[in-house]
């Protein structure tokens, strides 16, 4: 409980701190509907060919954007070394990290949901019956980004070119979650079945999930402390 | 029983050694004004003792057990050369959450009992940003003391105070010296601190050039101890 407790106030302060600076949320969405509007003109949106490609556009978009949540996440910590305050706190590193990785959480579901029906506009596809599976996909999949980025936005935060080095090492080791949430999200979008071989995706979703989970909160205190 | 136990100690940046065979205890319920340059080593060695990074080479004993232990750290109040305080938030939003972090029963109980003690109580709901750097640092002082600490760490706990400000919080510092705590403080305004003091340890270059008690001489003349045991 205590936990949990400690977890949650770091992540009431992220949230309390992003509603009044508006810094990061502003920044993704602005970004997230950019990019959908730029490649809208890239496609001709009534074609086939973009609704095979539907769910890889949208998780693009996703990931380009929640880089910039997941970058300001450790480093608005920097102003007046508040890191040093939290660090020396009885909250273990598990717990800051777990504390922001809700937060940012919270933050890319909200980009998500408010960039999904812009993407239906912009692309002429058509609100997808199962719509409650693909918002399964969105949160296991964007768990999945966040518990990376959030990570690595850890391990760069004392870097000059962090908003470089994020996103170059945090891509990488996403392609697995990617990979399954983009094929998920084509099947779910274009309103095909889904096959028993195409639920290996969510099994790969949620391990994926667990396994970088895990291992994060394990990693996190050697990464901030040394 | 000490308080702090630090035990040939050595830290490097790259190749450089910020510190070098530093050994020193301090006893619990005393005041040691950490004294040294700027780049001597005072912060590197405030850092270690609150558990933000670790030696090279050396062991480090606070309060009995490991700088990075939960329990430690619960003891430990820490008000280093950056504030730890969040613009975005005001300042009783401030005093909640490491209350709620320290575990504190009753956070907004103790938050504003802390904003009256350092006289900010009638700026409790302003947010940090809008506060000037005297009221910052007031701030910064009520977070290290929230959670009446055993240890106190504090590096440069005078800086951007103004006379008035400078007196509440060598009355707070009295007050925990007084009530049996351990106060560790490095700082440049040598009268405030020996006035406080009761032990002094001068860092040159990475190396313990002196530690002993505050002498009266110390009192009367602040710049002895560097003409003595300082670099020229």
């Amino acid at each position: 409980m205590t936990f949990l407790r400690q977890a949650l106030a770091i992540a009431g302060k992220d949230l309390r701190s992003e509603i009044r600076s508006k810094e990061t949320v502003n920044a993704s969405l602005s970004f997230a509907l950019v990019i959908l509007m730029l490649f809208s003109f890239a496609f001709d949106p009534s074609s086939d060919q973009v609704r095979e490609i539907a769910g890889g556009l949208l998780w693009l978009v996703y990931a380009f954007a929640g880089t910039l949540i997941l970058n300001r996440s450790f480093a608005r910590e920097l102003v007046n070394d508040c890191l040093d305050a939290l660090i020396s706190s009885p909250a273990s590193g598990a717990q800051i990290f777990f504390g922001k990785c809700l937060a940012n959480y919270l933050l890319l579901m909200v980009v998500e949901c408010v960039s999904f029906p812009v993407f239906i506009i912009f692309y002429n596809a058509r609100w997808p019956a199962r719509w409650a599976l693909l918002f399964l996909v969105m949160l296991l999949g964007t768990w999945g980004i966040t518990v990376i980025g959030t990570l690595f936005s850890a391990m760069t935060v004392n870097l000059r070119l962090r908003e470089l080095m994020l996103p170059t090492l945090v891509y990488p080791m996403l392609i697995p979650a990617l990979m399954g949430a983009i094929s998920l999200s084509t099947l779910l979008i274009a309103g095909e079945p889904l096959s028993a071989d195409d639920t290996i995706w969510f099994k790969l979703l949620a391990g994926f999930d667990v396994i970088f989970t895990m291992l994060s909160l394990a990693l996190v205190e050697i990464v901030l402390v040394g | 029983m000490s308080a702090v136990a630090i035990e040939g100690v050595w830290k490097f940046y790259g190749d450089f050694p910020a510190l070098q065979n530093i050994s020193f205890n301090v006893d619990g319920g005393r005041c040691l004004a950490l004294l040294g340059r700027n780049g001597a080593g005072k912060t590197t060695l405030l850092r270690m003792l609150a558990g933000l990074s670790k030696a090279a080479k050396g062991s480090i004993t606070v309060l009995g057990g490991d700088a990075r232990a939960e329990k430690t750290r619960q003891r430990i109040g820490v008000l280093g050369h950056g504030i730890g305080i969040y613009e975005e938030l005001s300042a009783l939003e401030n005093l909640r959450l490491f209350a709620s972090l320290y575990g504190i029963q009753n956070p907004r109980q103790a938050a504003m009992e802390w904003l009256e003690r350092t006289g900010l109580d009638r700026v409790s709901d302003g947010l940090v940003r809008e506060f000037s750097r005297g009221m910052r640092q007031r701030l910064a002082v009520a977070r290290a003391f929230l959670h009446n600490p055993a240890l106190l760490l504090l590096d440069e706990p005078f800086t951007a105070l103004d006379d008035r400000a400078i007196a509440v919080l060598q009355g707070l510092l009295k007050s925990a010296l007084a009530e049996g705590r351990t106060i560790i403080m490095s700082t440049h305004q040598l009268r405030e601190a020996l006035e406080l003091a009761t032990d002094v340890a001068l860092i040159n270059r990475g190396k313990l050039a002196f530690r002993g008690d505050r002498s009266a001489e110390m009192l009367e003349d602040p710049g002895w101890l560097y003409r003595h045991y300082g670099e020229a």
